[in-house]
C-alpha cells in the first residue's frame, strides 16, 4: 500500500529536481550569454581601435559603469518584487547636489559624513516611495513616477540656477573614483564586493528569497506568511538609499552638479537590469546579472564613441536593448514551460 | 448586482461632482490670485498651454480602462515633431509630411501594441523600452539642431484663436473638444466602448465572452500613436520650431489628468467627462499658479503631487473599510476570549 502510495511522490520530486536543474542551467546561461557578448564587444571593438583597451579607457569605463551597476543593485531587489522605481535618477540628482553643497558651507567636513547625509537622504525618498506602495496601495509605477517628477522639481527649487563645481569639492572627495589598486579603480572593486554581498543575501538569506517568492506570485507569498509588504518597503528603502550613495558618488565623479544630474538615469539603468536578466514581471534574476547588464551597456555606449558613433544614438540603443532583452526573456520562459511541460508529461506516462 | 452597479455609478458620480468643485475653487483661486486670469489673453494662453497634453489624455484613458497603459506618449510626441521638422526642410511639401508623421506616429503604436499583445510584454515595460528608444530616435533624427523655417500659414494654426469662438479657443483645444466628443461616444454609447470596461475588469471573462481583446488592444496603441503624432505636430506648428527634446517629460502630466479625472489605474473604470473635467482643473491650477510667478521649474512638484492625490484618495474609503474591519475583528476575538474563559472554568 505505502509503496504504490509513495511511487507518485517519488517521481514528483525526481521531476521536481531535474526541473530545477533545468530552470538553473538556463539562467545560468542567459548569464553566460552576457558575459560572452561583452567579450566579443571587447574583442571586436579592440580589433578595430585598439586605444579601446587602454588602460585608461578601461578604468573611464568601469568607474562610469560602476555608478549603473550600483543603482542596478537596489533596482533589482525592487523589480524581483513585481515593483518599479523610477525615481532612483531624481534621488541621486537630489543627494549629489545637497551632499556635494555641504563642502562649500562647512570647510573640512568629513567625506564619512557626507556618505551618510547622502544615503540618509536617499533612504527618505525610499521611505516615502515604500509607504505609498505597502500603505497607500497605490500602484509603485504610479508612486515612483511622481516622486520622479516631485524630487526633481525639489531639486530645481533647492538648486536654483546655480551648481556646484568641482573647485569647491576637496582633493581627497574628487580622488575617490581616480584612485586604483593594480591598476583597477578601487571604487569599483569596492563596489563589486558590495554587489557580491548584495547578489549573496538575495540567493541565500531567507527575507532575500522571499523578494523572489513575492515577485513570482504576490498572493502566494502572502499566504504563505511571508510579510509582503514589510519585504516591499524594505526593497525601496534600500533602493532609495543606494541611489542616495551614488548621488555623493557622481558628485565625486563629475565634480560640476547642476539641477539636472542623473536625469534619464532610471531608464539606462532599468535597461542595464533587464538586460542583465532580471525579468521585469519580478520573481527571477540576479544581482551579478543586472550589474553585467550595467557593465555591458556602458561598454556598448563607449564602444560606440571610440568607434566614432555619434553619442546621439546612446538613448535609442539604449531603448532597443531593454525591448529586445524583455522579449528575448518572454521567448525563453515561454520555451521553458513548454520544455517543463513536455518532460511532466513524458514522465506521467 | 444592481446594487453594486447603482454603487459603483453613485462612487463615479460623487467623484466628477468632487472635481466640479474642485473647478470652481481653481477658478476662485485664479481670480483671487490675478486680475489678469479671466481676461480673454490669459484664457487663450491657458488653452495653449493645455491642447497637446489634453488631447493625449483621450486614447491614454481609452488604454487605461483597458488596464493597459503608454508611457511612451511625450517621446511619439517628440519624434513626430523632430520627423516633422527633418522632412519639411529636406523640401518635403507639408501635407504630405504630415500624413508621414501621422503615419509614423501610427506605426509607433503598433510596435507597443504588438509587443503588448502578440509577445505578450508588460505594457508598462514596452512602453518604458520605446519612451526611450522613440526620444532616441528623435535625438538620431534631429541632433543638436533646431529647424523653425516653418511656413506661417502653419505656425498661425498653432498661435491664433479659432475664428467664431471669440478669441477664447485655440486651434489645438478645437481639435480636443471635437475628439473628446467622438471618444466619449465611442466608450460610452457603442459595444466597443463596453467592451474595453469588460477587458479592464476581468480580460478572461472578455475573453470568454467573445471580445477580441488583443486586437482590440492593438488598436488603441495605434490610435495612441497617431493622435500623439498629431500633438507633435500642433506642438511644433505653436513653438514654430522642432528639436530633440519637445514635450519631454509630459507623459506625467497626460498621466495625472486621466487619473484625477476618476479613472482606475487598475482599468475598467473611468469616464470621458471626468477626464475633461480633470483637464479643466490641471490646465487652471498650472495657470493660477503660472499669474502669482510660482517657479516653472518646479511644476513637476506641484504635478506629481497631484497624480498622489488622485490615486490615494479612491483608496481612503478602504482605508476607512479595513480600519473599520480590524476593529470589528479584534471586538469579535475579545468577546470570543471572554465566552472561552467563562467556559474554561
Amino acid at each position: 500500500m505505502t509503496g504504490i502510495a509513495d511511487a507518485p511522490t517519488r517521481a514528483s520530486a525526481v521531476d521536481d529536481a531535474n526541473a530545477r536543474r533545468l530552470i538553473d542551467l538556463v539562467f545560468r546561461a542567459r548569464e553566460l550569454g552576457i558575459v560572452a557578448v561583452l567579450a566579443l564587444l571587447v574583442l571586436v571593438t579592440a580589433l578595430i581601435e585598439p586605444r579601446f583597451v587602454d588602460l585608461t579607457n578601461v578604468q573611464f569605463i568601469l568607474v562610469d559603469a560602476t555608478i549603473f551597476a550600483l543603482l542596478a543593485l537596489g533596482e533589482t531587489m525592487v523589480v524581483l518584487t513585481r515593483n518599479v522605481d523610477l525615481s532612483i535618477g531624481s534621488v541621486l540628482g537630489l543627494s549629489a547636489f545637497l551632499s556635494a553643497d555641504l563642502f562649500g558651507h562647512h570647510h573640512g567636513i568629513s567625506i564619512v559624513l557626507v556618505f551618510v547625509v547622502g544615503s540618509a537622504i536617499g533612504v527618505a525618498c525610499g521611505l516615502v516611495n515604500g509607504f505609498l506602495t505597502v500603505v497607500g496601495r497605490v500602484p509603485s509605477l504610479v508612486v515612483t513616477l511622481a516622486m520622479l517628477y516631485i524630487l526633481r522639481g525639489i531639486d530645481t527649487l533647492v538648486v536654483g540656477g546655480g551648481q556646484v563645481v568641482a573647485s569647491s569639492l576637496p582633493n581627497s572627495f574628487i580622488d575617490i573614483p581616480r584612485r586604483t589598486v593594480l591598476g583597477l579603480p578601487l571604487l569599483a572593486i569596492v563596489v563589486a564586493v558590495v554587489i557580491g554581498a548584495g547578489a549573496y543575501y538575495l540567493r541565500s538569506f531567507r527575507s532575500g528569497r522571499e523578494l523572489y517568492a513575492i515577485g513570482s506570485n504576490p498572493d502566494a507569498a502572502r499566504l504563505a506568511g511571508i510579510p509582503a509588504s514589510r519585504r516591499v518597503f524594505t526593497a525601496f528603502v534600500i533602493s532609495g538609499g543606494i541611489a542616495g550613495i551614488a548621488g555623493v558618488l557622481y558628485a565625486a565623479r563629475y565634480g560640476t552638479i547642476d539641477s539636472t544630474a542623473g536625469s534619464g538615469y532610471e531608464l539606462q539603468v532599468i535597461a542595464a537590469v533587464v538586460v542583465g536578466g532580471v525579468a521585469i514581471f519580478g520573481g527571477s534574476g540576479s544581482a551579478v546579472g543586472a550589474a553585467f547588464g550595467a557593465l555591458l551597456l556602458n561598454t556598448i555606449l563607449s564602444a560606440l564613441y571610440v568607434l566614432g558613433v555619434s553619442p546621439f544614438w546612446n538613448q535609442a540603443i539604449a531603448g532597443g536593448l531593454l525591448l529586445g532583452a524583455i522579449a528575448l526573456d518572454r521567448g525563453i520562459s515561454l520555451q521553458l514551460a513548454a520544455a517543463l511541460r513536455r518532460r511532466r508529461t513524458h514522465l506521467g506516462a | 448586482m444592481g446594487r453594486g452597479l447603482r454603487e459603483r455609478i453613485d462612487s463615479l458620480v460623487r467623484w466628477e461632482v468632487g472635481l466640479g468643485f474642485a473647478l470652481v475653487a481653481v477658478i476662485v483661486f485664479g481670480i483671487i490670485a490675478s486680475s489678469q486670469f479671466l481676461t480673454s489673453f490669459n484664457l487663450f494662453y491657458l488653452n495653449l498651454s493645455i491642447g497637446e497634453i489634453a488631447i493625449m489624455t483621450l486614447p491614454m484613458t481609452l488604454l487605461i480602462v483597458t488596464g493597459e497603459i503608454d508611457l511612451s506618449v511625450a517621446s511619439i510626441l517628440g519624434m513626430s515633431s523632430a520627423l516633422l521638422g527633418d522632412l519639411y526642410s529636406h523640401g518635403w511639401s507639408m501635407p504630405l509630411v504630415i500624413v508621414v508623421v501621422l503615419a509614423v506616429g501610427a506605426v509607433a503604436g503598433w510596435v507597443n501594441g504588438f509587443l503588448v499583445t502578440r509577445v505578450g510584454l508588460p505594457s508598462l515595460a514596452v512602453t518604458i523600452g520605446t519612451l526611450t528608444l522613440y526620444r532616441g530616435i528623435a535625438v538620431v533624427i534631429l541632433g543638436p539642431s533646431t529647424i523653425s523655417t516653418f511656413p506661417a500659414r502653419y505656425t498661425n494654426v498653432g498661435v491664433t484663436t479659432l475664428p467664431h469662438t471669440g478669441g477664447y479657443l485655440s486651434y489645438s483645444v478645437g481639435i480636443f473638444i471635437v475628439l473628446a466628443v467622438a471618444f466619449a461616444v465611442a466608450l460610452h454609447a457603442t459595444a466597443f466602448g463596453r467592451s474595453l470596461f469588460v477587458m479592464g475588469a476581468n480580460e478572461e471573462a472578455a475573453r470568454y465572452a467573445g471580445i477580441r481583446v488583443k486586437r482590440t488592444k492593438l488598436t488603441l496603441f495605434v490610435v495612441s500613436g497617431m493622435v500623439c503624432a498629431l500633438a507633435g505636430v500642433l506642438y511644433t506648428f505653436r513653438l514654430s520650431t522642432a528639436v530633440q527634446n519637445n514635450g519631454i517629460g509630459l507623459e506625467l502630466n497626460v498621466v495625472t489628468i486621466v487619473l484625477l479625472g476618476g479613472v482606475s489605474i487598475f482599468g475598467g473604470r473611468g469616464t470621458i467627462v471626468g477626464v475633461v473635467l480633470a483637464t479643466a482643473v490641471f490646465a487652471g491650477l498650472q495657470n493660477a499658479l503660472f499669474l502669482t510667478n510660482f517657479q516653472q521649474s518646479a511644476m513637476g512638484v506641484v504635478t506629481g503631487t497631484l497624480l498622489l492625490l488622485s490615486v490615494l484618495i479612491p483608496n481612503l474609503s478602504a482605508f476607512a473599510e479595513r480600519g473599520r474591519d480590524l476593529l470589528r475583528r479584534r471586538q469579535l476575538g475579545a468577546a470570543r476570549g471572554a465566552r472561552a474563559r467563562e467556559a474554561a472554568p
